[in-house]
């Protein structure tokens, strides 16, 4: 799959952010996308895990979990991962504000090891050395068997910008777009 | 001379030991004395010659003393004699029951029937042919020293010793098909102080390269003092390791370059830090998976899922504030959660799932769970649960425990 028909494929060998309440969705939702294994890096006081049964399918036994006790800690281990070669995807989920030093470091480790990398930050807490920045949220159906996503492509080096709003049911790495006129009709119903 | 005989014996050949001890009954008696201490059952016998000694020790034990081995072994039955269930039985058919009986026959007739094996057993229990014991070999141990004509200070020269030393312990790893899992390296300071650095492996390696470039930090935070005189690199556990064809695919270096990553992650953060994901057998969310040190453990596939579905996002349980009570077993209207607020639009469930028993967890002291898949207009879909068994005077019994995609 392309780049240029797939609008979810990340930029490979950069790192990349998102933020919003669904953004571990979505690093889940490129994590089915890539082969090789994983690595998610989360502080250690989080009380967040991700919950082995209910992963998508094929990530469970690629991921790892790395709990660094502190932000310089975190940030070291994401560049460690960064470089090291073969690793499928970096998730890290920092709690500070990314500085500019951090972010661009960061992007060469990811050139150096050909590694992509996925921060999931706060909002607004992103580095301007971010390849792009996605905002996902999710959003209510008025459909019982669907789990709508939007997500917004706010910040693009190499590209436009853009907002999708897809139907992803967490299993698998097929995603349906749901079309213009979906979306209208879903703002249209809700008045009463 | 101690050896290792069959699955649960040892035997040892005492030859000029017993009067250190006063005399052979009281060497077994020490023996027994000591192994009773330490909890073990045993059977012991002492005989003159090694299939002897078997023999008895799987009958009553005792001690045989020299010259009698023909007189005491007659007695005992001839599956003592260390031969096959399927010879004893076909001995035992044509009436030959006691090794007393089978002494006394020629031998030729025994062989042709029964295979030269019964004939060698039977000489060698009664000492007309030799057994000599073999004992085990001493572990190999994975040290190396080096000691220097003059005192040294410098990272750098620190570091060109410790390669050196790595290249010998890796060739003696190599040699006994072991790899290292932790190291330590002692520096003997002038001043009588050592210092030591200890790292720990992903997996068992023998790479000097590999392995000096995890040092690199331990090292830099040594203090030297007024210099270092000696060192000592000691790889204290070792691993099997087979040897492996160098070269071949690009996947086994991947898998090298995630073992160095989780060795360098584990060295600085703790090797308890570097975790993987195992399925476990149990309904309850907390325990239906296990997080194991990386290093340590081997991925497993999670078993193909059934039943209602599970949140990406598991979290210790949250108090939900709801507004006013909703229908009874009903997930509520509106709730707040995380001081953001919600209104349900879809909410399936219940799927209830009980305390497991023989665990006390105080977590689940509050009875069984009925867990829903909340949809709220809001968008976020939260994983809620409600303690129907909670005692009455809490009105709050919801909380949400997970989010899913």
């Amino acid at each position: 799959m392309s780049v240029k028909n797939d609008p979810f494929a990340l930029v490979p060998h950069r790192v990349h952010e998102a933020e919003g309440q669904g953004r571990r969705s979505f690093a889940l939702f490129q994590a089915t996308r890539r082969t090789g294994p994983l690595i998610w890096v989360l502080p250690g006081h989080a009380y967040h895990l991700p919950m082995l049964r209910g992963l998508p399918e094929g990530v469970g036994q690629r991921l790892h979990l790395v709990r660094p006790t502190n932000e310089g800690d975190l940030l070291w281990a994401v560049e460690e991962a960064l470089r090291t070669t073969g690793v499928g995807l970096i998730i890290a989920e920092p709690e500070k504000p990314l500085s500019l030093i951090a972010g661009r470091r960061l992007q060469l480790a990811a050139e150096a090891g050909r590694t992509t990398g996925l921060m999931l930050i706060r909002e607004g807490q992103g580095s301007h050395a971010a390849e792009t920045r996605w905002r996902c949220t999710p959003i209510a159906s008025e459909r019982r068997d669907s789990t709508l996503h939007r997500w917004s492509l706010k910040k693009n080096k190499k590209g436009t910008s853009g907002i999708w709003t897809v139907h992803w049911n967490g299993k698998t790495a097929s995603v349906h777009s749901v079309s213009a006129t979906g979306e209208r009709q879903c703002a249209a119903e809700t008045s009463p | 001379m101690v050896a290792r005989d069959g699955p649960g014996g040892l035997i040892a050949d005492i030859s000029g030991v017993p009067h250190l001890f006063g005399g052979e009954p009281e060497l077994r008696a020490d023996l027994h004395a000591r192994l009773e201490r330490v909890g073990l059952t045993l059977s012991s016998a002492i005989a003159e010659t090694r299939g002897a000694a078997y023999a008895l020790a799987c009958h009553g034990g005792g001690i045989l003393p020299e010259g009698t081995v023909q007189d005491g072994l007659a007695r005992l039955p001839v599956s003592a004699l260390r031969i096959g269930s399927d010879v004893a039985e076909g001995l035992s058919r044509m009436g030959l029951n006691r090794i007393g009986d089978l002494a006394s026959l020629p031998r030729a007739p025994l062989a042709r029937r029964f295979g030269t094996g019964l004939v060698l057993r039977l000489d060698q229990a009664l000492g007309l042919q030799p057994e000599p014991i073999s004992p085990e070999a001493e572990a190999p141990y994975f040290g190396v020293r080096m000691t220097l004509p003059e005192p040294i200070g410098v990272q750098a020269d620190v570091m060109a010793g410790l390669r050196r030393l790595l290249d010998r312990l890796c060739a003696t790893l190599a040699g006994h098909h072991r790899g290292a899992r932790r190291l330590h390296l002692e520096l003997h300071r002038v001043d009588r102080e050592i210092a030591r650095v200890e790292i720990g492996l992903a997996r068992p390696m023998r790479d000097p390269e590999r392995i000096a470039a995890l040092f690199a930090k331990g090292v830099a935070e040594v203090d030297a003092g007024f210099g270092i005189e000696a060192m000592r690199l000691v790889a204290h556990v070792t691993e099997d390791q087979p040897p492996e064809q160098i070269g071949g695919p690009r996947i086994i270096h991947e898998d090298d370059a995630l073992a160095d990553l989780f060795s360098r992650l584990g060295n600085r953060l703790g090797f308890d830090r570097v975790l993987r994901l195992l399925p476990a057998a149990s309904l309850i969310p907390e325990r239906s998976f296990l997080i194991a040190p990386a290093a340590y453990s081997e991925a497993e596939s999670p078993p193909p899922h059934r039943g209602p579905d599970r949140p990406i996002i598991i979290f210790p349980p949250e108090l939900v504030t709801t507004k006013g009570l909703g229908q009874p077993g009903h997930p509520p209207a509106q709730f707040t959660w995380r001081r953001m607020s919600f209104n349900t639009l879809r909410a399936d469930g219940p799927e209830r799932i009980t305390p497991e028993w023989w665990f006390d967890d105080p977590a689940w002291r509050s009875g069984l769970r009925d867990y829903w898949r909340v949809e709220t207009r809001e968008g976020a879909r939260l994983w809620l649960f409600h303690t129907p068994q909670a005692p009455a005077g809490s009105t709050q019994n919801w909380f949400a425990q997970g989010e899913f995609a």
